[in-house]
């Protein structure tokens, strides 16, 4: 049978203890407490996040997924439960937060108003520097982030505010890749970008973890874009986690997404429309090219190997 | 973070208090700060007391809400007091020790000074700040300094510079809380270190800050010109003040109130207060 | 947010599109560019950037017009000309009657034609003057010096069209991103614009709030029948105008209507821009040999139209 495209198989060669790379245990934090409108931004979360796998978690706006990942670095405490980076509870005293955050690279949402040095090469430097590395090792960071970012290093003795929308969204990823965190997490790298640097920066993504094995989560509203991009989905709605499996077994079960307050990938429709005319190619379709594959597979049509 | 400064201190309510017309509560206001100052027998104090009592009843708000208002003068108020009480020369001596003489005069005047304070800040956050809501408190303003215009004073822009920075402290808030977590998530520190280390910490924070400032104001600025603003001249109004009757009964409460406060000083015997 | 929600905007979409045809026929220009350019003299030491290059075209009043585009295609500077925040460098630009671009035209009329031509930008949080929603919403009207009176009727009836009326008393800074853009159309609506220009107003937005702003821009123009302009790079909402314009490079490389557009596959992903699923999986399966038409965009209709294509070439 043919995959889709780009999808590795899971790569757990280091047994069950080093299976995961992150782990919330009971997680709930509470928004507004003590006040009458208190609201359960995060209730009873049980999570396992694959090592070296790109996690998508997708929800409706305040379904929680923001948040979540934000406990992941410890920037949001939450109220009980426990938060479990490679297997170290990061609320614990002894635990330096810094560390994690070393460890946990995050991404914020429109990271590119975080910009704020004379050049583009010291912006990038920023987070290294922090790590208190030596200026060769910085150096070679700063390159390679650039690199992974797919940042020109023509631009990087730029002044980051000279840099044109995309290129400044770049900027700020390559600083959080040049720390080399075990977990790269991104809250909705694309937004706002035109489909091109959609595809780009996504791809840049996923070439970083194949090359480095960096494990990934990534928060994101385009069902189109966790479908191809993911190994993993997690679906929250309210503040708990309803569903956390394969893109195929996520997307094929749209009941679950519609209650979630969310909708599935437009070609994912298509498949049930076909499946309806009697053309069944299944209901786990959730990239376009898979889709006419298997149609080409099913009525011996030659498919088209070209790529978008 | 929920701060929300569009609203203030202002507290939701439909009171007679809420109702007036902002101009009427700003001028009562001051004239009933004049009150308060020009107030020198006790029984003015307990006049003053008794109708800020009645004020405050009227607004509706919550007792709990008004003490609480009243906690950050808490330390000003025992200070003043406490220096008071030393300072004072009376005739009835209370402690005679070493370099220190209370007496009960000192007592009393110190008590009425902290009234004085008290009374000062309650009043004029039940007429103004409680019961009305920043905007309408511009407004007010802008049409009550609007002859100043005719002598060349930017009144409107003003009153539209504080409308606006009223509209984006929030936005700015919320922006400060966001870079600071991604500036925070690339391992910045703002609370280790000597004070020179701290202060070179926040950079990475108060550039982005004003350059995102700055955006703003410069994106603001073409869509205002979308909207056909230019300057005060043939503005209307959509929410036009109209003041009333009560609005003059209003300002006419407090010049009495001033009238009574001079009457009992002149008048009535006992305490009087010494600064 | 279900199968049949989208199929029924689909349903409307097509009546939509008869009757903006039959405006069309009447309707006067409301916008005329030609030939058209604008270059960026980056201040100085930076290159000149030619944004726009001798671009001609014409907006009919009532139309819904789709401007399609990468980043730095120019769309956002012809954005800028059209409600006159720009000036271009050469040709004839002529918005609601004013050429713009003549130099025997006064400040006095471009404000003329800017109570008619207003514009919605892309982020909610700059361009909302006023804490308070309604008074907001009345900033334009009051700009106009309109009576008291009649601006209250308006904001009204505007913060009605949007959905927005019981968010009137609200603090602007506590809504959603959708509600704001919402009430930013609102505040166009209250100055009785007859076109509306959208620079990219839903890009910052999550779905439903996406979804909230199409609702009333489609409503505008059908209800209403103010003249829409939509700058845009998401090919969903491209589909419910009546014309699209594709920009690359400061040109327009492709104009004509959705159906026409969409089926130029290789061209539009050229331009950086992507087609619908449903596009792209007919594309696939006529690079296979299959004999599909490439305009079916519903699901439905793409399932029928392989449905058929097979059996044509006796597969099933």
């Amino acid at each position: 049978m043919v995959r889709a495209e780009g999808r590795a198989t899971p790569e757990n060669k280091n047994g069950n203890e080093n299976e995961y790379i992150a782990e919330f245990r009971d997680v709930t934090f509470v928004y507004n407490k003590g006040v009458t409108y208190e609201t359960k931004a995060v209730d009873s979360v049980n999570l396992k996040i694959r090592r070296g796998l790109i996690t998508g978690i997708i929800g409706a706006t305040g379904s929680g997924k923001s948040t979540l990942i934000q406990m992941l670095n410890g920037l949001i405490k939450p109220d009980s439960g426990e938060v479990l980076i490679d297997s170290e509870n990061i609320l614990s005293k002894d635990v330096k937060l810094k560390k994690i955050r070393f460890k946990v690279g995050l991404v914020m949402q429109y990271p590119e108003y975080q910009l704020f040095d004379e050049t583009v090469e010291s912006d990038i430097a920023f987070g290294p520097r922090n790590m208190g590395l030596s200026e060769e090792e910085i150096k070679r960071r700063v390159e390679s982030g650039a690199r992974f970012a797919g940042l020109d290093f023509s631009l990087l003795k730029k002044s980051p505010f000279d840099l044109s929308g995309g290129q400044k969204r770049r900027a700020a990823i390559a600083g959080v890749m040049a720390m080399e965190p075990e977990l790269l997490v991104l809250d909705e790298p694309a937004a706002g970008l035109d489909p091109a640097a959609r595809r780009e920066i996504l791809g840049k993504i996923r070439d970083y973890r194949k090359e480095r094995g960096t494990s990934v989560v990534m928060v994101s509203h385009s069902m189109e874009d966790m479908a191809r991009y993911c190994d993993r989905i997690v679906v929250m709605n309210q503040g708990r986690v309803c569903m956390d499996d394969t893109p195929p077994k996520v997307f094929g079960s749209s009941e679950e997404l519609f209650s979630a307050g969310l909708d599935v990938p437009g070609i994912t429709k298509v498949a049930y429309e076909l499946q309806k005319l009697g053309i069944d190619i299944g209901r786990d379709i959730y990239t376009v090219k898979y889709a006419a594959d298997m149609l080409c597979e099913k009525y011996g049509l030659k498919a088209s190997a070209e790529n978008f | 973070m929920n701060f929300d400064i569009a609203f203030g201190q202002y507290c939701e309510g439909n009171s007679i208090l809420h109702r007036l017309d902002p101009r009427a509560k700003i001028i009562s206001a001051l004239i009933f700060i004049v009150d308060i100052f020009i107030a020198k027998s006790v029984w003015a104090f307990l006049l003053l007391t008794v109708f800020s009592l009645m004020t405050a009843a009227a607004s509706r708000i919550k007792a709990r809400v008004i003490l609480k208002g009243l906690r950050p003068i808490i330390f000003i108020m025992v200070f003043t007091g406490i220096v008071n009480i030393f300072w004072f020369k009376g005739e009835r001596l209370l402690v005679d020790f070493w370099f220190i003489h209370i007496y009960l005069e000192g007592i009393i005047n110190a008590l009425l000074i902290m009234l004085r304070v008290i009374l000062l800040l309650m009043g004029t956050s039940v007429i103004l700040t409680y019961t009305t809501t920043p905007l309408s408190l511009t407004d007010g303003l802008e049409q009550l300094l609007s002859p100043l215009s005719k002598i060349k004073v930017p009144v409107h822009e003003f009153s539209l510079m504080m409308t606006i920075a009223l509209r984006f402290i929030p936005t700015l808030v919320e922006e400060t809380t966001k870079i600071m977590n991604a500036q925070k998530a690339r391992g910045a520190d703002f609370s280790e270190g000597s004070l020179v280390k701290r202060a070179k910490a926040l950079v990475p924070i108060l550039v982005p800050l004003f350059a995102s400032a700055i955006r703003r104001a410069d994106e603001l600025a073409v869509a205002m010109e979308c909207r056909c603003y230019r300057g005060g001249v043939g503005k209307t109004k959509m929410n036009v003040l109209k003041a009333s009757l009560s609005d003059a009964a209003c300002v006419l409460v407090f010049i009495l109130l001033g009238v009574a406060v001079v009457l009992i000083n002149k008048f009535a015997s006992g305490f009087r207060i010494g600064i | 947010m279900s199968n049949t929600n989208k199929a029924n905007e689909a349903y409307e979409k097509n009546e939509k599109n008869e009757i903006t045809e039959s405006k069309k026929a009447g309707g006067a220009d409301i916008i005329k560019a030609e030939n058209i350019s604008f270059t960026y003299d980056g201040g100085g030491s930076e290159e000149k950037v030619e944004a726009l290059k001798n671009i001609s075209f014409s907006v009919k009043e009532g139309s819904f017009t789709a401007i399609l585009g990468r980043n730095g295609s120019g769309k956002s500077t012809l954005a800028k000309l059209l409600c006159m925040v720009l000036t271009p460098d050469g040709g004839r630009l002529t918005v609601d009657g004013v050429d713009v671009t003549s130099d025997e035209t006064t400040e006095e009329d471009i404000y003329e034609a800017r109570k008619n031509v207003g514009m919605v930008f892309q982020n909610p949080d700059n361009q909302i003057v006023a804490t308070i929603v309604e008074e907001d919403v009345a900033f334009g009207p009051e700009n106009l010096g309109i009576e008291p009176a009649v601006i209250r009727r308006r904001v009204d009836e505007a913060l009605d069209i949007v959905g927005m009326r019981k968010y009137a008393r609200h603090s602007a800074s506590r809504l959603s991103g959708g509600q704001k853009q919402r009430v930013a159309i609102a505040g166009t609506i209250a100055m009785r614009r007859r076109c509306i220009i959208f620079d990219e107003s839903t890009a910052m937005l999550d779905p439903i709030g996406r979804r909230e702003v199409m609702d009333s821009i489609v409503r505008l123009n059908r209800d209403e029948g103010i003249t829409v302009i939509m700058i845009t790079h998401y090919m969903d909402e491209a589909s419910l105008a009546d014309r699209v314009i594709v920009m690359d490079g400061g040109e327009i490389v492709m104009d004509g209507a959705p159906s026409e557009i969409f089926v130029r596959a290789e061209e539009l992903w050229q331009c950086g821009l992507d087609v619908p699923q449903t596009t792209e999986l007919l594309w696939r399966m006529r690079k296979a040999g299959l004999d599909v038409p490439l305009d079916a965009f519903g699901e439905r209709e793409c399932a029928e139209a392989i449905e058929k294509a097979l059996e044509k070439a006796a597969k099933i």
